[in-house]
């Protein structure tokens, strides 16, 4: 678990390299700068591409008012620090990429975000929404730099490791009640959903509809 | 390529053991003309309805779910059943609640690989689990781990015979291609309340551990398919690794249909859906076949579309469900790691327990006898017919007590199947009972048969006594023979009573035998049998007859 998380912040989010950086470190300082580039991933319209420094700056502010989730986050980070030989390098190192060796920047239409808004059930909210997912995507647009050539693509950092198997025994299940508690509507022992495959509002009938679910 | 070449060996060894077991009846040039006829058959039927336009044909491929049986699902350890009380079964994984994740059951990685193994695949030792995302209210984490990218079963082939022709009685054989095996989740299911506008939830499905055989677009009707269906059925139930309920629905038949004319490219196909018996298999892809070729001959095109068959009408119908094409957003599972089996115990790594992994050599050497094999065995072993063959492998249980009869009495099998299908099969099917719940054993079965084989009793009577067998199981037959009265009467004296008896009835046959009509003697002796109750050795009485009547 922890592995495979770890490789998709590192993968995903432009902070990943100061997330690591970080854990496995113990001043102050340096947990706040987790925290708050944990909670610069949530808010996704601050990200900013290839200047990690930057978050530096604006820590001080950030960091005081997150400090229960600094807790939290850092108890996740302990069982890596418990091991004395780690694999990860100890400091981070970073070139800039120009601007120049990347590919043109990518742009998404309307359209697109229409898509993928109605695949992934998500609404990007805003134009800013849109323009902090092309950010994204010309953050990842750096892995293009680097040469590949004769690498196999992997999808995991377990990939030569055994994946546990189960013996075939019941042992959970039988919590019908606790599951249906979660639920907003229920009906005897089933959960209530709306009728199946309504069509999605179209794009501006969506609009409206947040409009009036924000009140 | 190595799949195909494997798959033509596999059928031609078949034809080989098919032939070699139908010389006892007729000549190996009648048989190989009829396999000719059998596979022209299909492409025949629809030129049939169009004489003037060249004929088109139907082309089949089918996406099969078998549901594997296990006690719990594929990655929780919550129980799988069914018809149990609502999100009973259901753990916090199979909700979907955040920080749950998956912990694959062994004994549905050793399910798929027995069944790749059957249906001749190769085997991933490598395998990868991808998330396949789509929005439904009984799927609740938004997507289904599956086996896109690499499944943990490819290329192999389904064998099969089947009954079919005019009369069913001709041996089809065909050999489909399997492209691949996967391990993924079964969904929940949704009841549809239309009157209050909603739909109600059950989880217990959610996350049962499914095998979808994919095949190859090599079958050309609904017959075809449809016994491809029943002999996988019938494979998966040998091999214990799926129930095969269609209609609890542990198999689930989806079949992608289109029509072309023969050497062209392959015409766009519409895939049917909810199909859920073998017959409806076959019914709803006629059907579709037909509605297509009538669409593309009116000037028509054929839309890509997800189909539904409604069995009341026997017809399809769209469900106008994808608007435009479906993107399912493939990744790879974070969750889990790549799926290693082993192709035996000397491969498994050091540290890695063999007791805990898949070995595939270890699941070979517990594969039982399959139905081909089985059928040709009884056929070449008993010299019994191939439809006899077929509803010894089919019906559950059949097969074990045909040969436990066999075992127990001096009787040829070849005599011995008609008591089997016909009296034994006619009383089960007559009570609605199976098999194994046959009041009759095997043993009771063989000492009738021994009684018969002996001469004790006639054929006849022997079927009097069956039919008392069902009625009072727990009395030995010998004593259902005395009770009955329905020994062979060996006492000369008493025959030839009998024998006086009738003659004094019916003087004008006696009559008419004395003045030369010697077929008239069999008239005489049904009389006789009448009144004995068939208690009379036939070969015996027609002596006494004659003489009697000389």
């Amino acid at each position: 678990m922890f592995h495979s998380a770890f490789l998709r912040f590192n993968l995903m989010c432009p902070a990943g390299h100061l997330l690591r950086s970080t854990a496995f470190t113990n001043t102050v300082q340096e947990r706040r700068i987790t925290t708050c580039s944990l909670r610069w991933l949530n808010l996704a319209a601050s990200l900013r591409p290839s200047h990690p420094r930057c978050v530096l700056a604006e820590l001080p502010t950030h960091g005081a008012s997150h400090w229960g989730r600094r807790a939290r986050w850092c108890r996740w980070m302990s069982s890596s620090q418990s091991g004395s030989i780690s694999k990860v390098p100890q400091f981070p190192t970073w070139e800039p990429v120009a601007e120049r060796q990347l590919p043109p920047p990518t742009k998404v239409s309307v359209d697109l975000v229409d898509k993928l808004e109605r695949l992934a059930l998500v609404d990007f909210g805003s134009q800013e929404g849109v323009e902090c997912l092309e950010k994204a995507i010309r953050f990842a647009d750096q892995l293009h730099v680097v040469e590949t050539e004769g690498v196999e693509p992997m999808d995991s950092v377990l990939e030569d490791r055994t994946l546990y198997l189960r013996e075939d025994t019941v042992t959970e299940g039988n919590c019908a009640e606790e599951l249906l508690r979660l639920s907003r509507s229920t009906e005897e022992e089933y959960f209530v959903a709306p009728p199946g495959n309504i069509p999605l509002p179209k794009r501006e009938e969506r609009t409206a509809m947040l409009k009036h679910s924000e009140l | 390529m190595a799949a195909s070449c494997s798959g033509n060996s596999a059928l031609l060894h078949k034809c080989v053991q098919l032939k070699s077991m139908c010389n006892i009846h007729q000549s190996s040039g009648v048989f190989m003309r009829r396999i000719w006829t059998s596979r022209s058959k299909c492409q025949l039927q629809p030129k049939l309805q169009s004489k003037r336009a060249p004929q088109m044909v139907g082309v089949v491929a089918l996406e099969i779910h078998a549901q594997i049986h296990a006690t719990s699902k594929l990655f929780s350890s919550s129980r799988v059943g069914f018809s149990a009380p609502p999100n009973s079964h259901v753990s916090f994984f199979d909700a979907s609640l955040p920080g749950t994740l998956p912990v694959l059951n062994r004994r549905c990685v050793e399910a798929a690989v027995m069944t790749g193994l059957a249906l001749n695949c190769r085997i991933n030792t490598k395998s990868l689990f991808d998330r396949k995302h789509y929005f439904y209210a009984d799927l609740p984490a938004g997507y289904q781990i599956t086996q896109q990218r690499v499944p943990i079963a490819v290329n192999g082939s389904l064998s099969f015979s089947y009954l079919g022709g005019k009369k069913r009685s001709e041996t089809m054989t065909k050999s489909v291609r399997v492209r691949q095996i996967q391990l993924e989740q079964d969904s929940g299911k949704s009841l549809h309340d239309d009157q209050r506008s909603r739909t109600l939830i059950d989880l217990n499905r959610a996350g049962v551990g499914l095998m979808e055989v994919v095949m190859e677009p090599d079958m050309c009707c609904g017959e075809e398919a449809a016994a491809a269906v029943r002999e996988l059925q019938l494979i998966l139930q040998t091999l214990g690794t799926c129930q095969g309920n269609m209609a609890e629905g542990q198999l689930r038949v989806d079949a992608n249909v289109s029509v072309h004319h023969p050497g062209e490219p392959l015409g766009v196909r519409a895939e049917v859906k909810n199909i859920n018996s073998a017959r409806f298999v076959a019914r709803a892809i006629d059907y579709e076949i037909q509605r297509q070729i009538e669409v593309l001959e009116s000037g028509g095109t054929v839309l890509n579309e997800t189909r539904a068959f409604d069995s009341k009408t026997g017809t399809t119908v769209s469900m106008r469900d994808k608007e435009g094409l479906q993107d399912y957003r493939f990744m790879p599972e974070p969750n889990l790691p790549p799926l290693f089996v082993y192709e035996s115990v000397a491969t498994v790594p050091d540290g890695v327990d063999p007791a805990h992994v898949v070995v595939i050599d270890r699941l070979k050497a517990q594969l039982p006898e399959l139905p081909g094999a089985k059928r040709t065995r009884l056929m070449e072993e008993y010299g019994i017919l191939p439809e006899h063959s077929f509803t010894l492998v089919s019906e559950d249980g059949l097969m074990d007590f045909f040969e436990r009869v066999v075992q127990k009495t001096k009787m040829e099998p070849r005599k011995l199947i008609g008591w089997v299908m016909k009296e034994l099969m006619g009383n089960l099917n007559q009570r609605n009972l199976k098999v194994t719940q046959s009041p009759v054993s095997p043993e009771a079965l063989a000492q009738l048969l021994n009684l018969l084989e002996s001469g004790f009793i006639s054929s006849s009577a022997a079927k009097v006594v069956f039919q008392e067998m069902w009625k009072a199981p727990e009395k030995r037959v010998e004593h259902l023979v005395k009770e009955l009265d329905l020994g062979l009467i060996s006492d000369q004296e008493e025959l030839v009573k009998i024998c006086q008896r009738v003659m004094d009835a019916h003087p004008d046959l006696v009559q008419v035998i004395r003045g030369g009509n010697k077929k008239v003697l069999n008239k005489l002796m049904g009389a006789v049998q009448k009144e004995s109750k068939g208690r009379a050795d036939p070969v015996h009485l027609r002596n006494i007859l004659e003489e009697m009547t000389s």
